[in-house]
């Protein structure tokens, strides 16, 4: 009884060490990652052309979320709104919660899903092929040529398709609420444009996006630099890597929310 | 056993290493030397330790203990920049080649050639087009990776390799999984351009003919230990029991066919077990 007790406490101890071990190695690796991003500032185009790819390949998804969204948000606000007769609030309410919320949340749900595991599954094959192993071998660091014009990318191109994805959902929500419900379109417009505050509501969003936009891309980069070189190996990164950024996405969000909308 | 570097351009002396503290010693005390301007093999059978060797010489792995000299120094005891310092001196050729995906045969040859030198787009053109042509692959410089076989893209990492004309070419298994025509491509590309660089190679390989054929020197290394050294026509005459069944593809010998443990009569239980 006491040697199952001794051999849990062991387990848990391992499991709690290992993990700490992991963290403390992952951000050794960023501080790496921002130590080596010196030299992209001479070579922009190695992260220009990242952001073009990162960017271009999450484009479509997010346009048609961000309607669809919109689409919602314009039938679910309407419907709660007009319980109170105040339906032409309806742009504000799309236009807040798109970019207070749900365009900085999807967007980087959306981007893990589609870019963080395509960069995951990049960098664990160029590891299983001893791409990185060459690079090394050639003098060239595969932190500074590799990871860091991806990560910095992945900064950038987050709060851009965060906009992208507001802006179309507030054209859904408007196509929704106007065209086809009938709310004023004067109102739905001058409502939004008098209650969004572009520092407040718009800025943050912004900030939330490119918090998300490190967090993201950085644990998709540091699971396939990881990763087993093998088959199996870099498929579990793949899923650890929207596991993991999923989580981390709504748990800072959680954060970020209190601290930028609690006064 | 000590070496004399003198004339080496590359040596290991007394090395032992291991991945891990808790795994086996896959090399122990393992002595090599490397001389300038000569083709030396390392060979020995899967997972014996011939492609840690040139990983120790890269500077990728540090051995536990002994030393690993490039041009008489330690590389073991170099810092981040003293191992970019000796890795422009040193080309590699990976197992299967190792390519760069999102690159064309042409890019993937310039990479070292940008990273490393001031040259000019038009110097970088002649110069790649060089090395393509050297392998025969000067036509092909626009497909990407996945466009072409094995045998090409073992070329291609071959002509990217030599492309900073390195003091020190290192290949590791270059003729495996290849087709006969491209291996022996593959073997006399290796010889010729060991001739003409004047280069330092090593040849990590398993495969005999094409390796006796092109060496000046060969190792087998069998448990981490050399297990027999000299040129190839001296082993071809070995009569070690180790040597002999590595050429002559022997399945038993000195290296068990049976993996370790019971023997056949203790496990369908006609005698007794050690145990018993």
């Amino acid at each position: 009884m006491i040697d199952r007790m001794v051999d849990q406490i062991t387990r848990l101890g391992a499991f709690v060490r290992f993990n700490i071990a992991g963290i403390g190695h992952a951000c050794l690796m960023f501080l790496s990652v921002l130590g080596r991003s010196v030299s992209l500032f001479k070579r922009f185009r190695l992260v220009s052309d990242q952001v073009f790819f990162l960017g271009n390949y999450s484009f479509v998804i997010i346009a048609v979320s961000g309607l669809f969204v919109g689409f919602v948000l314009g039938l679910q606000g309407y419907y709660t709104l007009n319980r109170y007769g105040s339906e032409q609030a309806l742009g504000l309410l799309v236009a807040l919660s798109l970019t207070r919320e749900l365009g900085p949340v999807v967007t980087a749900l959306l981007f893990a899903g589609r870019a963080g595991t395509s960069l995951t599954a990049e960098i664990g094959l160029m590891k299983a092929g001893e791409q990185l192993s060459a690079m090394e071998m050639m003098a060239v660091d595969p932190i500074a040529r590799v990871i860091a014009p991806r990560f910095w990318a992945g900064v950038i191109a987050m709060p851009i398709l965060a906009a992208i994805f507001s802006a179309v959902g507030i054209i859904g929500g408007y196509l929704v609420g106007v065209p086809l419900i009938g709310v004023d379109s004067g109102a739905f417009w001058s409502q939004m444009q008098g209650g969004v505050d572009v520092l407040k509501d718009i800025g943050n969003g912004v900030i939330k996006s490119m918090v998300f936009g490190v967090a993201v891309t950085f644990i998709a980069l540091y699971q396939g630099y990881e990763s087993k070189p093998t088959p199996e190996g870099v498929s579990l990164a793949t899923t650890r890597t929207v596991v993991i950024s999923s989580l981390a996405v709504l748990a800072l969000d959680f954060l970020l929310t209190a601290v930028m909308f609690s006064t | 056993m000590q070496i004399n570097t003198s004339g080496n351009l590359a040596a290991l002396e007394n090395v032992t290493f291991s991945y891990a503290p808790q795994d086996r010693n896959i090399l122990e005390g393992l002595s090599m030397s490397f001389p300038k301007g000569k083709l030396t093999a390392v060979m020995g059978g899967s997972g014996c330790g011939k492609t840690t060797v040139l990983r120790l010489l890269g500077g990728q792995v540090k051995a536990n203990t002994g030393k690993v000299l490039f041009e008489e120094e330690d590389v073991g005891q170099l810092d981040n920049q003293g191992l970019i310092r000796i890795r422009r001196k040193m080309g590699m050729l990976f197992q299967f080649g190792a390519l760069f995906t999102d690159m064309s045969v042409f890019e993937n040859v310039a990479f070292p050639l940008r990273e490393h030198t001031p040259l000019d787009e038009s110097s970088i053109t002649d110069l790649v087009m060089l090395k393509l042509n050297a392998v025969g692959l000067r036509n092909a410089r626009d497909l990407m990776p996945s466009q072409i076989s094995g045998g090409m893209a073992r070329r291609v990492a071959f002509a990217r390799a030599v492309a900073l004309d390195p003091p020190l070419i290192m290949y590791d298994e270059p003729f495996a999984g290849l087709d006969p025509i491209a291996l022996g491509v593959t073997a006399r590309l290796i010889k010729e351009m060991n001739n003409a660089l004047g280069a330092t190679s090593i040849l990590v390989t398993h495969d005999v003919p094409e390796t006796f054929e092109i060496a000046d020197y060969v190792y087998f290394i069998a448990n981490g230990k050399i297990a027999a050294e000299g040129t190839p026509s001296d082993l071809m005459q070995s009569n070690d029991l180790f040597v002999r069944q590595f050429i002559d593809a022997q399945p038993d010998g000195p290296v068990p066919f049976h993996y370790p443990g019971k023997s056949l009569k203790e496990d369908f239980g006609l005698s007794r077990t050690k145990h018993d």
